[in-house]
């Protein structure tokens, strides 16, 4: 080995060591930890090697209920986040005056502390003894009935979660398609104007396709990230979600590893290893059909 | 149908705080594009005449000023209710759509009554390919394309509606110069067939002179000159057309009228009659220069360059604005770059006076174009 | 033309119409901008309000007359708001520094030096991208127990620094300045380091200041990690802090001081981005994703 090279490689090894140490030995350990049956954490021994911990996992209902409210919520937040966003960014390039302050407005999501905004959301949607909340009272005002969100029926739960989880999404769909929009030479628009193309026609025939690839982009990592919730449940109904029926798969392998049902990383790494592969599956799914379109 | 703008002022608001640093684009525009005729307009970049292109189609609307199609005044119309086509510089083609999706995208913006049939449309789609000779590309994708082809389908999606007007804008600046050539012959030839009423863009006045029935020379928003081409070549109405048109660009010289005649260097060298004594710019374009062993104009060669069929000398001369002048000579003539001296007459049609203050034309009376 | 005011109406039919479209437009987005911003209202709102008077509102009022900083007080003392601060801040000041060292030599590497395994390496590194944390947590939390390091600053902050994305973009960034550059300086004898210090990092502020607020923002947002390694309060960062306020601090009914923590642990980041605005957008534009 030359000179450059060590000095080369002097340079990447603090990254190196951090990335070897924490990402990737731990992703082959999970895998090893996800066969290995009846592993003990404390006298770190296990008696087999097998698919034991997966149809563990398939089969706790626990789990079942967590896959179930992630599936739920992804396809709820997903389609309807990803349109919201496109069409507030339509709404927002469409505009000259004040675009920057909505613009600034609609990023501070992205910046607050999920679990500190959660509080709040549940403040608003909250029914207690003392009052009935704030999203209650306007309930009332269109006469409809009051409902806990926070603890009450399931689908009021959801709605919560879904709606916090859009809530938090938002800032960066909206920011990735304005700039997308943004980026549409506006002599296509010159053009369509001049040939009296109608608006509805405009952007259907030449903004969506044009920025089709940057939606492609969103609903992926939009599905990635709906399998990945947990922290803004946790903001919602507290750190024990499998209590409220509201846990998700996050959630479910981090109970697993540790929190009142916890000490089972076997388990845990089972379920994790199940969500990447149900995200994997389907960002290919997802890169595969997008592939195939533009070809027609 | 013809084209006229009235007086046309377009200002737009400053970028900065508050209203500071209005910019005017055009300031009273006033020109006419006789029907079916094509029209070159010309002027530097930032010069406004995309402004005022944008206006004609509608795209932008004058500050000030009418615009009139024929008898009507589209001045407030919306760009599609005027049935204008236009090609825009980079063209604009959809990438998503193959060829024929782009010419047939106009047509099927119509509604109601106008909107023709499927088949209509889609006779006239081809109809447009056949005119300017792309039928075999229907099925492709613009990025498929070369860049003359792409120009192409640009002009087909604009003819297709058959508008009462055609507008490009810089239509041969994406090409490479041998393309160019080839399709600015092209867009001459698919005006004279279709005989629409067309104006286009440029900022090279060579582009503007060789094809256009008439051109119009703009400068910062405001009409210099317009005409037939070979009219203001000879007989521009100030210094900046005239160094504006023909390549290489006449030559200035500082020089001074007295008694009928123009000296330049110390010696009259021309006779200008009908001028008063003062200073003037005196224009000499590059083909006036005739090769003299007794002519008045005494000046030093640097190099020669031949070009083809011309031959090009640089020389130095003490009065030249820029120091050196450029003629444009016959390389039968003789001349040597590595003389000591050369000597030229000049062609009395090809010396043109401008005022130094106004840079306005000075009109000689022996001036063949003088009936200004 | 005979349709001429035919034509003209139409026209002006049409304005009238972008007129309405564009005040939809508005209304719409104005509906989202209450959306967003409504529950920033309500969680000052509320935190302004006194406990009793919270209590008595069976129905909530939307404004307060007599405005109080109690709070505020009750946040810091009752609950040790202060401490949790004070951890977030060393955490993420120190994880923050340490990633834009480790980055800045390993994108140096990547962008400017040359050696054996290059792009092989490279290419491994753009593939670690995919690796979802949720999957190496749990080899992380045993490895962190086994060393004992759990609550712990080294616990919190050793796994938590490398990011495969942020050396990505400080790569593209440093293959920007013209090799030129390098070649002037390696003729006049600059040392690598040198020339690192000197001319890349300055030359690339832009970048680094980038990446620099994000990680700074993904680090005081930061509350899986820390809520496992972290079981003793001295050593709670302010989401697992909240947390803990919503179920052992003041009661589940104290919301009034709930919200004031709330507002606490809000309004740095707020300050943050008003003041990067632009950087933020345009670096979380480039791909940056929460969480």
């Amino acid at each position: 080995m030359n000179n450059g090279s060590k000095k080369a490689w002097l340079y990447l090894l603090p990254a190196l060591i951090l990335l070897g140490a924490f990402l990737v030995y731990p992703l082959i350990d999970v895998l090893i930890y996800s066969f290995e049956e009846g592993y003990n954490f404390a006298s770190q021994t296990y008696w087999g090697i097998g698919g034991y911990n997966y149809s563990y996992v398939l089969h706790d209902p626990y789990f079942l209920q967590a896959l179930k409210n992630t599936l739920i919520l992804v396809a709820i937040t997903v389609p309807l986040s990803t349109g919201l966003a496109l069409l507030i960014s339509t709404g927002l390039s469409s505009i000259r005056p004040l675009r920057q302050l909505y613009q600034t407005v609609y990023f501070l999501p992205y910046v607050t502390n999920t679990l500190a905004v959660g509080l709040v959301f549940m403040v608003l949607f909250q029914k207690t003894e003392y009052t009935d909340g704030l999203v209650n009272l306007m309930l009332q005002w269109f006469g409809g009935p009051t409902i806990d969100f926070i603890d009450g029926p399931y689908w009021a739960k959801m709605f919560v979660l879904c709606f916090y989880t859009i809530w938090v999404v938002m800032p960066f769909k909206i920011l990735v398609l304005t700039s997308a929009l943004a980026s549409v030479n506006p002599d296509y628009y010159k053009a369509a104007r001049v040939d009296g193309t109608s608006r509805t026609r405009i952007f259907f025939r030449i903004t969506l396709p044009m920025i089709s690839p940057m939606l492609v982009y969103l609903v992926i990592t939009g599905f990635i990230g709906a399998f990945k919730a947990y922290s803004d449940a946790v903001a919602l109904f507290g750190t024990d979600l499998n209590a409220a029926g509201m846990n998700t798969i996050v959630g479910y392998v981090y109970d697993m590893l540790y929190g009142d049902s916890g000490g089972y990383p076997s388990y845990a790494s089972a379920a994790a290893i199940l969500l990447f592969a149900i995200v994997l599956t389907i960002t290919c799914i997802n890169l595969l059909v997008s592939r195939r379109r533009p070809e027609d | 149908m013809d084209i006229r703008l009235q007086d046309i002022t377009k200002r737009f608001a400053g970028r900065g705080r508050r209203s500071q640093g209005e910019t005017v684009a055009v300031r009273e525009l006033s020109f006419q594009v006789p029907d079916g005729s094509l029209v070159g307009l010309l002027g530097p970049s930032g010069c406004g005449k995309t402004t005022t292109l944008n206006m004609i189609c509608g795209l932008e609307k004058p500050t000030t000023g009418r615009i009139f199609f024929g008898d009507e005044d589209v001045t407030d119309l919306p760009p599609e209710l005027r049935g204008v086509g236009m090609v825009f510089q980079n063209y604009a083609l959809y990438p998503h759509l193959t060829v024929l999706q782009n010419i047939l995208f106009p047509l099927e913006n119509l509604k109601g009554a106008a909107r023709p049939s499927r088949q209509e449309m889609r006779r006239r789609a081809t109809e447009a390919a056949a005119l300017v000779q792309i039928e075999e590309l229907l099925d492709r994708k613009p990025r498929e394309l070369s860049g003359g082809q792409q120009q192409r389908v640009a002009i087909a999606r604009a003819l297709v509606k058959m508008p009462r007007v055609l507008l490009l804008d810089e239509p041969l600046s994406n090409l490479d110069a041998r393309l160019r050539l080839q399709t600015r012959e092209e867009i001459c030839k698919i005006q004279k067939k279709t005989g629409i009423t067309t104006l286009f863009v440029t900022h090279d006045q060579e582009e503007a002179m060789s094809i256009s029935d008439q051109i119009v020379v703009m400068k910062e928003g405001v009409l210099m000159q317009e005409g037939k081409p070979q009219q203001v070549y000879d007989d521009p109405a100030n210094l900046f057309v005239a160094r504006f048109l023909g390549t290489p660009p006449i030559n200035v010289f500082k020089a001074r009228v007295q008694a009928g005649q123009l000296w330049l260097a110390s010696r009259p060298v021309l006779a200008v009659p009908g001028v008063a004594d003062r200073e003037v710019w005196a224009g000499v374009r590059p083909e006036g220069f005739i090769p003299d062993e007794a002519g008045p104009v005494v000046c030093t060669p640097e190099r020669a360059e031949v070009l083809g069929r011309d031959l090009s000398m640089v020389c130095s001369h003490p009065d030249a604005r820029d120091g050196a002048l450029r003629a444009i000579l016959d390389p039968a003539c003789g001349l040597r770059a590595d003389a000591e001296t050369v000597h030229f007459a000049l062609r009395a049609d090809k010396v043109l006076l401008f005022d130094t203050e106004t840079e306005q034309r000075i009109p000689v009376a022996a001036d063949k174009g003088a009936a200004r | 033309m005979k349709h001429t005011s035919d034509l003209a109406a139409n026209g002006r039919a049409a304005r009238r119409r972008s007129g309405a479209v564009q005040a939809v437009t508005y209304l719409g987005l104005s509906i989202w901008a209450v959306v967003v911003l409504f529950p920033f209202y309500w969680m000052v709102l509320t935190s302004l309000k006194s406990y009793a008077a919270y209590n008595a509102e069976y129905t909530p009022s939307f404004f307060t007359l007599s405005p109080t900083l109690e709070n505020y007080a009750e946040a810091f003392t009752a609950v040790p708001l202060g401490r949790y601060l004070l951890n977030t801040l060393i955490f993420s000041v120190l994880t923050t520094a340490a990633m834009v060292v480790v980055s800045t030599l390993a994108a140096y590497a990547f962008a400017r030096l040359s050696f054996r395994g290059k792009d092989l390496l490279f290419g491994l590194f753009l593939s670690m991208m995919m690796i979802p944390s949720e999957l190496v947590v749990i080899t992380n939390f045993v490895t962190i127990t086994n060393l004992d390091l759990r609550n712990s600053f080294p616990g919190l902050i050793l796994p938590s620094i490398t990011s495969v994305f942020y050396i990505y973009l400080l790569k593209e960034s440093f293959e920007q300045v013209p090799n030129e550059l390098y070649k002037a300086a390696k003729v006049d004898g600059t040392s690598d380091l040198k020339y690192l210090w000197k001319v890349m990092v300055p030359i690339c502020r832009p970048t680094l200041v980038t990446i620099t607020i994000l990680k700074l923002i993904e680090c005081w947002n930061s509350y899986v990690w820390p809520r496992l390694i972290t079981d003793d309060a001295a050593y709670f960062l302010v989401s697992n802090g909240i947390q803990e306020i919503r179920e052992n601090g003041f009661g589940r009914e104290n919301i009034p001081a709930m919200m004031a923590a709330v507002v606490v642990i809000s309004v740095p980041l707020i300050l943050l981005f008003l003041a990067f605005r632009k950087k933020i957008m345009e670096g979380v534009s480039r791909g940056g994703m929460k969480g």
